[in-house]
């Protein structure tokens, strides 16, 4: 399996502000998995995932549909 | 061409609040948290904000052609400054008022990145005069007011706001409930775990 292309993008969860409300896991279940309350859950735990290039496009819906405005991308 | 002008006036009105009724809606929806009419989440969200951007243009529509329209006797004043007209000055004074806050609304939701989420939660309570604003601005000022067509449109409209507002005030408008999590859980465990006892 080859590894996908990183896009140099970088998705910050901001937890003060997270809610659950869920859009992020819908838009990018590939990258977060949703806990049992409903939060993100990053594969390798943490604040902060990797965007892979394909899923750029994605990454940028997530932060623009978050409603509590919780997700940044750098 | 002025008979166009008003048709398209009253039209664009009619379709501008149908469009922010399912916008008003899709808010609340969306505070809850859950999907609706076999839509994600994320596309409630999303179907909120474009419903909310075609509602205000036919609202853009609505009013630039009453400005032209030679019976509503519109001035661009009367876009932002509520109450001055010459007909029906109170009720269009309404329309003034909704387009004010619409414009508010817009903008402080357009921006709310940079502006900050208290800001834009603040402003975005104002929707809820926003719509009753503009249904009695339709109901006082529209020519179709009387049409009972209209008045069944006004009455479905009517019936879904305020039935989305009162499921908003409940408790089970939320979908989660935070601070017992294990209570929605438990019940099946206990339920599979006697199951298992009774099979041993």
């Amino acid at each position: 399996m080859s590894t996908p292309t990183r896009s140099g993008k970088v998705l910050h969860i901001d937890w003060t502000r997270c809610d659950a409300r869920g859009s992020c896991t819908e838009l990018l279940p590939e990258l977060l998995r949703s806990d049992p309350w409903g939060y993100p859950l990053p594969a390798g735990g943490g604040s902060d995932v990797a965007i892979p290039a394909h899923l750029a496009a994605a990454a940028r819906d997530a932060v623009g549909l978050c409603p509590v405005l919780a997700l940044r991308l750098s | 061409m002025n008979e166009a002008l008003w048709a398209l006036g009253r039209g664009t009105g009619v379709v501008a609040l149908v469009l922010l009724t399912v916008t008003v809606v899709l808010g609340i929806l969306t505070r809850s948290g859950r999907p609706a009419f076999g839509l994600p989440r994320f596309a409630v969200t999303l179907v909120h904000r474009n419903s909310a951007l075609i509602g205000a243009v036919f609202v853009l529509i609505h009013v630039v052609t009453l400005l032209f329209d030679p019976y509503a006797q519109l001035n661009a004043v009367d876009f932002f400054v509520p109450f001055l007209g010459s007909y029906h000055p109170f009720w269009l004074g309404l329309g003034t008022v909704g387009l004010d806050l619409l414009i508010a609304i817009l903008v402080t939701a357009l921006l709310r990145r940079w502006i900050g989420q208290r800001v834009f939660r603040v402003v975005h309570w104002a929707a809820y005069a926003l719509w009753p604003i503009a249904l009695f601005h339709s109901f006082g000022t529209g020519t179709d007011a009387g049409a009972p067509l209209f008045i069944l449109l006004a009455v479905a409209c009517s019936a879904v706001v305020v039935g989305a507002v009162i499921w908003r005030t409940t408790t089970a408008f939320q979908l989660r409930n935070r601070t017992t999590p294990d209570r929605r859980i438990e019940p099946s465990r206990i339920a599979a775990d006697q199951k298992t006892k009774e099979l041993r």
